[in-house]
């Protein structure tokens, strides 16, 4: 049989994967990496969800000996700084606000509890799938005040952006977001320019350059002189997206490449980025765990302001207080790995989280209680 | 959280000025925002993320990169 002949006939009932997932393409292009590699190179992948993909796959073991993978900031739960956890928790102890929000954020560590806490206390957070239910709820509770807490990389964005959209469409007034988008190409230049940087080449994050695409990239690449692939989140996607890197390694050379192609188009999808243009314009913002990166994060224009839920309800955290304990900081900037930290798998769990990072499905502690608590 | 999962759309629709799909994720359809991609069409696929399509899945790419990793190994049709 032709190699993806199977996938070709069942792309009719849904979008088959099992091409990206071909345990015997991956095994062939895991021996080309091993060949083709002459000595050990530092590859950083930036998305938690790739982070997740390569341990549960064990990519990351199977090439240990050539390759140290080391776990890039792109987890936005573990990013999403203690100010606004603790802002998103003081606004849903406001008596006729309704918080929404996407599940994780429920779980995440504030200075003082979480939003699971500030529940059992009787406030009334809800879970959302879309920023656009979050709407609906406010459509509906003509009489309450329904925040948004919307975190989020680029990929987020318009699906947030489109809520505000929306709303100033319809005139809904009830309605606001407390906005904590953040940047990926920030980022990866303060990764960059630290003198203590070892990374000498990037998976960049998928999803993000869905919406984005890869022009971003092509600047920073050409300045730090590092190969980026554009890469996604199926174990062949992971590995095509590797060898990209490793090739470019290997010959001295950079550039952007894109390893995701089916779902990344050059130029980003341009429905997406005119939401993303009509509502945010750029901000600095403190990253938890890193701290401020200049223009790293988006927030909405004065046009929209209305709907700003920090300016709508004059909230703004000063003094917060980190966990003792946690060093997710020091994972998150990729100086330290979780079983280093004492607490990882005793005090700390996916169920009781002292920090963001074990807390999400793309953060690297939870990827190491998941895949490598009973390994090391 | 950048979870994106590919679904073929069913049908499109209008709500409240919004271009709206039934979005099919291996039987599970959801309601999914397709504002973001003007274009698609119904028995296209796309990309979806928090309720919204953030991009079309471009099936000659997907068959092109599995044609490409192969063919390195000669093992393309």
């Amino acid at each position: 049989m032709k190699p993806f002949e199977h996938w070709m006939k069942s792309m009719d009932s849904a979008v088959d994967l099992t091409a990206f997932r071909n345990p015997e393409r991956a095994d062939r292009i895991l021996k080309r990496l091993k060949n083709e590699i002459t000595r050990p190179w530092v590859i950083m992948e930036m998305c938690g969800g790739q982070t997740h993909a390569l341990m549960q796959s064990g990519i990351d073991q199977l090439l240990a000996s050539q390759i140290e993978f080391i776990h890039g900031p792109g987890c936005p739960v573990c990013v999403t700084s203690l100010a606004l956890v603790d802002e998103a928790i003081a606004l849903a102890k406001f008596p006729n606000v309704i918080l929404t929000t996407y599940g994780d954020m429920l779980r995440v560590p504030g200075s003082e509890g979480n939003l699971f806490a500030a529940r059992a206390q009787g406030c009334d957070v809800r879970v959302v799938y879309a920023a656009l239910d979050a709407l609906k709820i406010a459509r509906e509770n003509p009489d309450k005040e329904v925040v948004f807490f919307g975190i989020g990389f680029e990929t987020t964005a318009p699906a947030n952006g489109i809520s505000v959209l929306q709303a100033y469409r319809t005139g809904i007034q009830n309605y606001s977001v407390l906005v904590s988008q953040v940047c990926v190409p920030p980022a990866l230049e303060m990764i960059l320019s630290s003198p203590q940087n070892r990374i000498q080449g990037f998976l960049a994050a998928g999803h993000v350059c869905a919406v984005m695409g890869i022009s971003e990239y092509i600047p920073i690449s050409e300045k730090y002189h590092v190969p980026i692939s554009v890469t996604g989140f199926e174990p062949i996607d992971l590995l095509a997206g590797i060898e990209m890197v490793v090739r470019d390694l290997e010959a001295g050379r950079w550039r952007v490449s894109n390893a995701y192609s089916r779902g990344v188009p050059a130029a980003g999808t341009a429905g997406a980025l005119a939401i993303i243009h009509e509502l945010f314009e750029p901000c600095n913002r403190d990253w938890r765990g890193i701290g401020i990166i200049p223009d790293s994060g988006w927030k909405l224009k004065d046009k929209y302001s209305a709907y700003d839920a920090e300016k709508k309800f004059g909230v703004t955290a000063t003094e917060t207080h980190e966990s003792d304990v946690c060093i997710a900081g020091a994972i998150l900037r990729g100086l330290n790995t979780p079983p280093e930290c004492p607490a990882f798998a005793a005090s700390c769990t996916p169920e009781h989280p002292l920090g963001a990072a074990m807390v999400s499905g793309e953060g690297t502690c939870s990827a190491y209680y998941r895949y490598r608590r009973n390994h090391d | 959280m950048c979870l994106g999962i590919p679904g073929k759309i069913i049908n499109i629709y209008n709500e409240d000025g919004l271009r709206m799909g039934k979005v099919d994720f291996n039987g599970v359809r959801r309601e999914t925002c397709l504002v973001g991609v003007p274009d698609a069409k119904e028995g296209e696929y796309v990309i979806v993320h928090a309720g919204f399509a953030i991009s079309r899945m471009d099936e000659q790419e997907a068959l092109e990169t599995i044609r490409a990793l192969d063919e390195i190994d000669g093992l393309s049709c």
